[in-house]
């Protein structure tokens, strides 16, 4: 039987509401013992209680407590949510009497996990849990939604049967040579049929693409020189946007500054040092994470200073950036021009909301943002998805150059059966063993 | 008293009773009459895609399946050859005369092996042990162990319209209490059903009207062990004809005469071998079918129809064959019929092919619920050497599904179980491409020598093929194609591409348009045609081979996470019920094998694999 875990499942500091949600055979029982109200092992399935936790005769907070029984619940365990209010140390406080009382916190992941071990959910809608609980924006809460549905699941499916029609007509043949009456797949018939697998899968390839911009968002990086003007650039477009806050997991909290939502898609900004030569030991590692910050952006802003001059480290970070995705932004423009540049830029200042806007246009432009919001939304967008699908893809594009060489079809049904089981995979039709590990070390804890 | 009583002499009874004389069990096989040994009541055939690899790995590891059919045949052909090495394998016509007498010659040569006429219809069980077996006559015969191979022949019934004969085939008497017997003792019976097509007289079959079907004009032999015994020239041909309009007509018109459809049959069909009724009603529009004639022996001058198998009454039958082109005028010797027996749940036992309810019993064949003269062999085998290390306390030999198709045979018999009679594929295995033809001896004849059914001689044999496979390439990797202007024009008369650098042989060897007979014009190479095939096939698809086998190793690592016997799955929370039910029925060994089984899936395997390393891991 599985033991009993908690976590605390909503993002902390976020909203008034912390969620305390704990999962296993003695939830209900181990929370009664501390809940000051109904008798929650009484009450029927899911219902809600109000309250207080009591502990050695203090009361630590008062709180909605609700009663969920096996198994319509998420992990189709017995599952107790304890609705506090208390804020931070008050919800922690909780979660270590909890923890006193002998439920385990909970592995990262852990409540999906079990979801999808008591099979509540398959691979793809598990991994569509994952985008909900990391969900900033609307647009992805949708196309997290639109993955539970399975729309995803459905697209590969199809493409699954076509190549499956396929495999089971050249079986056939190898199976039984002497029915010369039997289509036979040939080298001569065999390229249009791959070309139609491949094109699906480049357009869910595609496809995917925007899938990742409205999940993962853009990553920006403002550059300049010291002094330029990229911080009050970075707070005035924070200040008027509601500013995202930022104390949610993820591989690059540590230098993501802040983040602002444009059409329904995040971008994230990287702080970065300014930028210039120097020989000051302290800012040279500034200037090296800067450098860093530019290769994994998806978006430089270069900011120049309308009031002086081009000189040699502005002109070296434009061919720096040259080869990226990028905009040349000329702050200060309420200042008399100073600089010369053959670039196409955007003037502005942090005063005035024009250039700003300008800004935001071009950023919509680049990224084709109006399209990807309106877009159908069903798409793949993990890693692993997208990995798998392209493997697939790698498959069936070896396979049709195979055609071409002397290979026998036998080799080329080797090809086609891999992209079969790649794609499997995607929707947990075929099993890996370190899959499951893989998967779940990178959920999160909570729904 | 007997080591081991083998019941049934066809194919699978044969390779079990010869492999246990070898591995020195006081041996003892029944059969209900001696001249049916090794009977090929259907098709005069051995091998065909995947069941000719089957025979080549029977060879492989000591049986004889393949040594009878290479003195018997009277053609052979190797299929697929075109579609690559994976997918070859040998099919022989067999000659039905002569097989069985051959493999006869063979038992009868068999050291510690009597063969007797009884028909068994009980068995001696003891607290759940067999001890023997209790023929018609009411005579018990005790031994340590019992094999059952007993073919079609369980409660057997023979139907030909709405006609039901009570018999095995040919009219032999069937088994009318061992399959009541077996239900006794808490196994559980199925009725399955198969069928075979009428045979003609040859001085009655007009061939110019058909097409010939000769064998190859090279030589090819099953066994690794003999040479070929025929010569090219003298095979025998045979005929393809098709079904055409008329036949279709007379099949729909009468189609409620039909044991099949009429509702006379309750036993369950092989879908890969329909009646010509089935192949007409599930295909409709077909406008025809393909069918051969072949000879069933040169000694006496009946043909077999394939595809032609029927379960019309006879003189629908008669008006059947007479729409055929060529066949107008034919006299059939023997009708088609159909036939439904009893067999066993394969999932009722254990890898090792022995039951699970009562111990030293072994089962092997139709009884299993296959089809097919060599997957009832190949079972035979592992029956005959298994039952051998139960009684001498030795672990069984399983062979795995990159190792062998009689692995995936066995795998798939007592994973999934059957509903109807289950023929090998190539599709079925999906190592295919490391389960050749070719190769049956490199995969299998060192575990054989492990096991005591191949002798030094051949071990030896084995292993200088394969020193001589790896002096090959390191042949080929040390040598260079050196680009003077002879091999220049050499490769332009050849139409090959001059490659830009200098390149050594193995590399040269991986074009497509490269073979091995262009690689021996630039070296010598003494060596046997199997050693240079092999090592033409390594080199070439080697990208390939080597993701099967790393697709090999990962499964590998999950079959040997062993499910430890006792567990309870009652206490493994959270699995769902069908997967609980089951792994109840199946009880596989192994974690790679839970995978395998339907009903079970992905989450249900993740949560045992925690349970067992929860509970047995600390």
């Amino acid at each position: 039987m599985n033991d009993t875990i908690c976590a605390i499942s909503t993002a902390l500091g976020v909203g008034a509401i912390s969620i305390i949600r704990v999962s296993g055979e003695d939830a209900i029982r181990k929370v009664a013992l501390l809940f000051d109200g109904k008798n929650l092992e009484e009450v029927k399935s899911h219902t809600i209680h109000y309250g207080h936790i009591v502990y050695h005769g203090e009361v630590i907070d008062e709180v909605l407590v609700s009663v969920l029984k096996a198994p319509k619940t998420y992990t189709k365990e017995d599952i107790v949510e304890i609705n506090s209010h208390g804020g931070i140390s008050t919800t922690k406080k909780i979660l270590e009497i909890l923890v006193e009382n002998g439920i385990r916190l909970a592995d990262r992941g852990e409540f999906t996990k079990r979801a999808f071990l008591n099979g509540r959910l398959d691979l793809t809608e598990a991994e569509a849990v994952d985008s909900l609980i990391k969900a900033h924006t609307d647009l992805e809460r949708k196309l997290a939604l639109t993955k539970l549905e399975g729309k995803v699941s459905k697209k590969i499916h199809h493409i699954r049967e076509i190549i499956v029609l396929l495999l089971s007509n050249i079986e056939v043949n190898i199976d039984y040579p002497e029915y010369e009456d039997i289509l036979e797949i040939t080298k001569e018939n065999l390229p249009p049929r791959l070309n139609e697998i491949k094109d699906e899968l480049e357009s869910l390839l595609e496809e995917s693409k925007v899938g990742k911009i409205i999940q993962n968002g853009i990553n920006v990086a403002i550059i300049g020189k010291p002094n330029v003007g990229k911080s009050s650039i970075l707070n005035a477009l924070l200040k008027e946007n509601k500013a995202i806050v930022t104390d949610i997991a993820g591989t690059t909290r540590d230098i993501v500054e802040g983040m602002v939502e444009l059409k329904g898609i995040l971008l994230k900004f990287i702080d970065t040092a300014g930028i210039r030569k120097t020989d000051d030991i302290v800012e040279k590692i500034g200037v090296d994470k800067s450098f860093k910050a530019i290769d994994e952006a998806d978006l430089i802003v270069l900011v120049l200073n309308n009031h002086e001059v081009l000189d040699d480290n502005d002109k070296e970070l434009l061919a720096k950036i040259r080869n990226k995705t990028h905009i040349v932004f000329v702050n200060k423009n309420d200042l008399p021009k100073k600089l010369e540049i053959d670039e196409d830029v955007i003037y502005g200042n942090t005063i005035d909301i024009d250039g700003l806007d300008s800004l935001k246009d071009k950023i919509i432009k680049l990224f084709d943002l109006e399209k990807i919001s309106n877009s159908s939304l069903e798409v793949v967008s993990s890693a692993r998805e997208i990995g798998l699908i392209k493997e697939a893809l790698n498959s069936i594009c070896s396979a049709i150059k195979n055609v071409n060489s002397t290979l026998p079809i036998d080799m080329i049904a080797i090809d086609i059966k891999n992209a079969w089981d790649r794609l499997g995979e995607i929707t947990g039709e075929a099993y890996e063993d370190e899959l499951l590990d893989n998967l779940f070390s990178k959920f999160c804890v909570g729904k | 008293m007997f080591d081991l009583i083998v019941v049934g002499g066809g194919h699978a009874g044969c390779e079990a009773a010869h492999i246990a004389g070898v591995l020195g069990l006081n041996t003892l096989l029944v059969t209900a009459n001696s001249k049916n040994i090794a009977d090929m009541p259907c098709n005069p055939s051995i091998g065909g895609t995947a069941k000719g690899i089957i025979v080549r790995e029977i060879d492989a590891l000591g049986g004889i399946m393949g040594k009878v059919a290479d003195r018997t045949h009277f053609q052979i052909k190797m299929l697929n050859n075109g579609k690559g090495p994976a997918v070859r394998s040998l099919r022989a016509q067999a000659d039905k005369v002569t097989y069985p007498k051959v493999m006869r010659d063979y038992l009868d040569n068999t050291l510690n092996l009597t063969i007797m006429e009884g028909m068994v219809e009980d068995l001696i069980v003891k607290d759940n042990k067999v001890e023997g077996v209790i023929l018609s006559n009411q005579k018990k015969i005790y031994s340590a162990s019992v094999i059952l191979t007993t073919g079609t022949y369980l409660k057997a019934n023979i139907l030909i319209g709405s006609e039901n004969t009570l018999g095995g085939p040919h009219g032999e008497e069937r088994s009318n209490y061992l399959s009541d017997n077996l239900k006794k003792l808490g196994l559980d019976i199925q009725r399955l059903k198969t069928g075979t097509p009428p045979r003609i007289k040859k001085d009655s079959i007009d061939f110019s009207q058909m097409e010939e079907e000769t064998g190859d004009d090279c030589y090819y032999t099953f066994s690794f062990d003999n040479p070929p015994f025929y010569k090219i020239d003298e095979q025998q041909k045979c005929y393809l004809l098709y079904t055409n309009d008329l036949t279709h007509k007379i099949i729909r018109e009468n189609l409620d005469k039909s044991a099949m459809y009429g509702g006379y049959v309750t036993g369950i069909g092989p879908r890969y071998c329909p009646s010509i009724e089935d192949k007409i009603v599930r295909f409709k529009d077909k406008e025809r079918h393909q069918l051969f004639l072949e000879p069933e022996s040169v000694y006496y001058d009946e043909w077999y129809l394939q595809g032609f198998s029927t379960s019309m009454p006879r003189d629908i039958q008669e008006e059947l064959v007479h729409s055929l082109k060529g066949l107008d005028k034919a006299v059939i010797t023997k009708y088609a019929y159909a036939i439904e027996y009893d067999a066993l749940n394969p999932l009722e036992m254990k890898v090792s092919l022995e039951n699970k309810k009562i111990e030293n019993l072994f089962t092997a064949g139709q009884i299993n619920g296959t089809s097919g003269y060599e997957e009832a062999a190949g079972q035979g085998l592992m029956a005959g050497i298994n039952a051998h290390h139960k009684l001498k306390g030795l672990e069984p030999l399983v062979l795995r599904r990159d190792e062998a198709y009689i692995g995936v045979l066995i795998d798939d018999l007592v994973t999934k179980g059957t509903k109807e009679p289950y023929r090998m594929l190539t599709s079925r295995a999906e190592y295919r491409l490391i389960l050749r033809h070719d190769n049956a001896d490199l995969r299998l004849r060192e575990i054989g020598y492990q096991h005591g059914t191949i002798d030094e001689e051949r071990y030896l044999k084995l292993k200088k093929k394969r020193e001589e496979i790896s002096e090959v390439k390191n042949i080929l990797r040390n040598q260079y194609l050196k680009l003077n202007q002879e091999v220049k024009d050499f490769l332009i008369s050849k139409n090959i591409e001059i490659p830009s650098f200098s390149t050594n042989l193995y590399m040269f060897l991986k074009r497509p348009e490269i073979n091995m007979d262009i690689i021996k014009m630039f070296v010598s190479l003494d060596y046997s045609d199997e050693v240079l095939e092999e090592v033409e096939i390594d080199v070439k698809y080697e990208g390939y081979i080597a993701k099967v086998y790393k697709e090999a190793e990962k499964a590998k690592r999950l079959e040997e996470k062993l499910i430890p016997s006792d567990i309870n799955y009652d206490d493994v929370a959270n699995l769902a019920n069908e997967a609980r039910g089951k792994l109840k029925d199946v009880r596989p060994i192994s974690i790679g094998q839970a995978s395998r089984i339907s009903g079970v899936n992905p989450a249900d395997i993740a949560i045992l694999s925690v349970y067992l390393r929860k509970k047995y891991d600390k």
